[in-house]
C-alpha cells in the first residue's frame, strides 16, 4: 500500500514536473517567434494568431504569408520540426519547393536546431486555424518557382551562426540575433535587382521596397546612421520605441511593438554591443543640392519656425522623452529625406509599449503645408545644426502626399 | 553717471534675455493628456469639436465605446481612411481608452453645418427613415437605436444629430462600398443595404437639418432595445 502510494507520488510529480518543463519550454519558444517578429507577417489584420493572410508586397508582386498553426489542411499540421527545421534553415517548404525570399530564410539560416525546434513545438501548441493558402500575385516570370534555383545559388549562403571565438559570449548572442533570428539586414540594407539583400557591407541602410521607408544604416562608428548612439540609447529604442537620439518610425514602430520591446534586457544589450562593433563605412554619398537648396532651406527656417519650433527646439535638441531632437537624428538625415517627408507629412505617435504606454504625439502637416513649404522645411531641418544632408524637391512631396502608413 | 546707467540698462537687458532664453528652453512639456494627443486635436480639434471641414467629424461627447471601437476598427482594417489608420496603427488599447474618454467627456457647442437644398419629398423621406423606418423594406427607424432624440445611447452608439450632411452621407456611402464596417453581425451594413442613393441623401439631409437639443447627451445604457442583431452591441 506504501509502495503504491510511494509510485503514485513519484508518478504525479514525474508528470507536473514534465508539464512544467514543457510550459518552459514553449515559453522559449513563443520568445523566439516574437524575437523573429513572426506575427507580423503571419498575422493578418484583424485575423487569428499565425493564422496567415497578410500580404507581403513586394517589387515582384503580393505574396501572401502561409498559416502557420497547427491545422492539418491549410497550416503545419503535417509538418514535422525537421521540416520546419528545412524551412528556415533551407527556404524549401516539407515537399520540397523552394520558398520565396519573401520570407527571410536568408537571415533564419543562421537559426540553431534548437532554436528551430523551440518554435515549432510553440506553434504546434498553437489552436489550429483553417485558413487556406490564397495566391501570390507575383508576375511573370517571377511566378516560375524554378527561378528560384539559380537565385538561390547567387544569393543563398546557408549556414546556422557560427560563433566567433575572439568575441564575447554577449557579443555572440547579439550577433546570431541580429542576423538570424531578428533579420535586421532584410529592411536595413539595400536590396538589388533580384530583390537579394546587400550583406556587405552589413545592416549599412536601405529603402525598403514598395513600403518605402528608409531603414537606416545601424552601425554606431563615426560614418554610420547612429552615429552618436550610445548602446544605451539603442537598447531604448528597441525596448521603449524611442531614445534620446529619435524615435522608431513606420515599420520599425510596428517591429518594436510586436517584437523588440519584448527582448530580455539581456538579449537587447547583446543587440547594442554586436551592433557597435560593426565595422566602418565609407561615408554615404548623398544626392546633389539643388541650386536653389540655401534659399529653399531659408524659406523652410520660417515654416520651422511656426510650425516645429515649439516642439523640437529652435536648436533642433528636441524636448525631453516628450519630442526627439531633429539635429543629428538619423530619420532626418538619412540619404533620400523619404522619411522626413513622410513624418512631416503624416506626423504619428511614437509606439505605445510597455515602457512607454502614453506617446506625445506629431500634428500631420499634410493639410497645413503646401509641397513647397514641406520640402523647404525637410530642406531646412536636413542642413540646419550638425545636420549636412541634401535638399529635397517639392516633387518628393508630392510622391508621399496619399501614402501616410505604407504598411 | 551717464555711462553707469547706460551700463545698468545693458546689464539688466542681458539678464532678462537670458532669463527668457532659459525659461524658453526649460518649459518642460506638459504633462497632459491634451498634450500628448496633439495629434488629433489638429483635425478634431483640442476639445473634438471638429475641424472647419466636414470630413474631420466631431468628437466631443460622443460615447466612450463607440470612439473606442472606431480607433479599433481603423486598426483592424474594419473601417478604412489611410491617415486614422496609419495614426492609430502604434497604440495599445489602454492608451486608446483613455483617449476616448477624453474626447467623449467634452462639452463644446455644437458648430452649425449648412443643410443642403433638398425638395420636400426628400426631407419627408429622410423624416420617415429616421422616425418610423420603412417595415417594407426591413429598415429600422434610426431612432431605435440611436436614440429618441437621435444624440446617441451609452456606451457604444453615436448620436446622429449635429454632424454635417456630407459627412453622414460618406459614411453611409462608405458602408456600401466596404470601407467602412465593424464587428460582425454589422447591422448598419444591413440597414444600408436597403437604402437606395436617394435614400442615403434624404436621410442624412434629414438629421443635418435637425437642432441640437441644448443638453444633448446620450442616453443611459440599456435604454434601447436595438432591432437588428449588431456585433457592436454584443450580437
Amino acid at each position: 500500500m506504501k509502495t503504491t502510494l510511494q509510485i503514485a507520488a513519484l508518478l504525479v510529480a514525474l508528470i507536473t514536473c514534465r508539464s512544467a518543463l514543457t510550459r518552459d519550454a514553449l515559453a522559449e519558444g513563443q520568445y523566439l517567434t516574437t524575437i523573429g517578429d513572426c506575427a507580423s507577417c503571419h498575422t493578418a489584420r484583424n485575423g487569428k494568431p499565425m493564422a496567415g493572410g497578410r500580404v507581403v508586397p513586394t517589387p515582384f508582386g503580393a505574396i501572401p504569408s502561409p498559416n502557420l498553426t497547427p491545422d492539418h489542411e491549410t497550416g503545419l499540421g503535417t509538418w514535422r520540426a525537421e521540416d520546419f527545421y528545412q524551412a528556415l534553415h533551407s527556404g524549401k517548404a516539407h515537399d520540397g519547393t523552394s520558398l520565396y525570399p519573401a520570407f527571410p530564410f536568408t537571415s533564419y539560416t543562421k537559426v540553431t536546431r534548437a532554436d528551430s525546434d523551440a518554435m515549432f513545438a510553440y506553434l504546434k501548441s498553437l489552436p489550429a486555424v483553417r485558413n487556406p493558402d490564397t495566391p501570390n500575385t507575383l508576375r511573370w516570370p517571377y511566378r516560375m518557382r524554378s527561378l528560384m534555383a539559380s537565385w538561390r545559388l547567387m544569393y543563398f549562403d546557408e549556414g546556422e551562426y557560427q560563433p566567433d571565438p575572439k568575441q564575447s559570449a554577449q557579443w555572440n548572442r547579439g550577433a546570431y540575433l541580429v542576423q538570424g533570428l531578428g533579420h535586421c539586414n532584410e529592411c536595413h540594407a539595400n536590396r538589388n535587382s533580384f530583390g537579394a539583400m546587400v550583406t556587405d557591407p552589413f545592416l549599412a541602410g536601405g529603402l525598403i521596397p514598395v513600403q518605402n521607408w528608409y531603414a537606416p544604416d545601424l552601425s554606431m562608428g563615426p560614418e554610420g546612421g547612429l552615429a552618436g548612439w550610445s548602446e544605451a540609447d539603442v537598447v531604448a529604442l528597441l525596448k521603449t520605441g524611442r531614445s534620446s537620439k529619435g524615435s522608431a518610425l513606420g515599420p520599425m514602430a510596428e517591429v518594436v511593438l510586436k517584437s523588440t520591446q519584448h527582448l530580455t534586457d539581456d538579449d537587447l544589450a547583446a543587440i547594442a554591443t554586436y551592433l557597435k562593433t560593426l565595422p566602418p563605412r565609407a561615408p554615404v554619398r548623398q544626392r546633389g543640392n539643388a541650386v536653389d537648396a540655401a534659399q529653399v532651406a531659408q524659406a523652410g527656417q520660417k515654416v520651422y519656425a511656426q510650425h516645429c519650433a515649439d516642439c523640437h527646439g529652435a536648436d533642433g535638441r528636441g524636448k525631453g522623452d516628450a519630442y526627439p531632437p531633429l539635429d543629428g537624428n538619423v530619420s532626418v538625415t538619412e540619404p533620400t529625406g523619404i522619411n522626413a517627408i513622410r513624418v512631416v507629412l503624416s506626423g504619428g505617435f511614437a509606439p505605445a509599449t510597455a515602457s512607454h504606454p502614453r506617446p506625445y504625439s506629431m500634428p500631420p502637416f499634410a493639410q497645413v503645408l503646401t509641397d513647397d513649404d514641406a520640402a523647404a522645411v525637410v530642406t531646412y531641418i536636413r542642413h540646419a545644426w550638425s545636420n549636412r544632408a541634401s535638399s529635397v524637391s517639392p516633387n518628393d512631396v508630392r510622391a508621399y502626399r496619399s501614402t501616410p502608413g505604407g504598411i | 553717471m551717464r555711462r553707469s546707467f547706460g551700463w545698468t540698462v545693458l546689464a539688466v537687458f542681458a539678464f532678462a534675455c537670458a532669463a527668457h532664453v532659459k525659461a524658453q528652453e526649460a518649459a518642460p512639456v506638459p504633462d497632459t493628456l491634451e498634450q500628448r494627443i496633439a495629434a488629433c486635436a489638429s483635425c478634431h480639434g483640442p476639445h473634438g469639436e471638429g475641424g472647419h471641414n466636414a470630413f474631420n467629424p466631431r468628437l466631443a461627447g460622443k460615447p466612450a465605446g463607440y470612439l473606442l471601437r472606431q480607433m479599433q476598427d481603423f486598426q483592424k482594417g474594419l473601417r478604412h481612411y489611410e491617415i486614422m489608420e496609419y495614426m492609430v496603427a502604434p497604440l495599445d488599447e489602454p492608451y486608446m481608452r483613455e483617449i476616448a474618454a477624453y474626447f467623449a467627456g467634452q462639452q463644446v457647442p455644437y458648430e452649425k453645418h449648412p443643410t443642403p437644398a433638398m425638395s420636400p419629398a426628400a426631407m419627408a423621406r429622410g423624416e420617415q427613415l429616421v422616425t418610423k423606418g420603412d417595415a417594407a423594406k426591413g429598415v429600422p427607424a434610426c431612432m431605435a437605436c440611436h436614440g429618441p432624440n437621435l444624440t446617441g445611447v451609452q456606451p457604444d452608439i453615436p448620436g446622429l444629430v449635429g454632424l454635417p450632411y456630407d459627412y453622414v452621407s460618406a459614411q453611409l456611402g462608405s458602408w456600401r462600398t466596404n470601407t467602412r464596417s465593424t464587428t460582425a453581425p454589422d447591422c448598419m451594413a444591413t440597414v444600408v443595404s436597403r437604402l437606395t442613393d436617394a435614400d442615403i441623401s434624404a436621410v442624412s439631409a434629414w438629421l443635418a437639418s435637425r437642432p441640437v437639443p441644448p443638453d444633448a447627451h446620450a442616453e443611459p445604457a440599456g435604454s434601447v432595445k436595438p432591432p437588428l442583431r449588431c456585433g457592436v452591441l454584443g450580437g
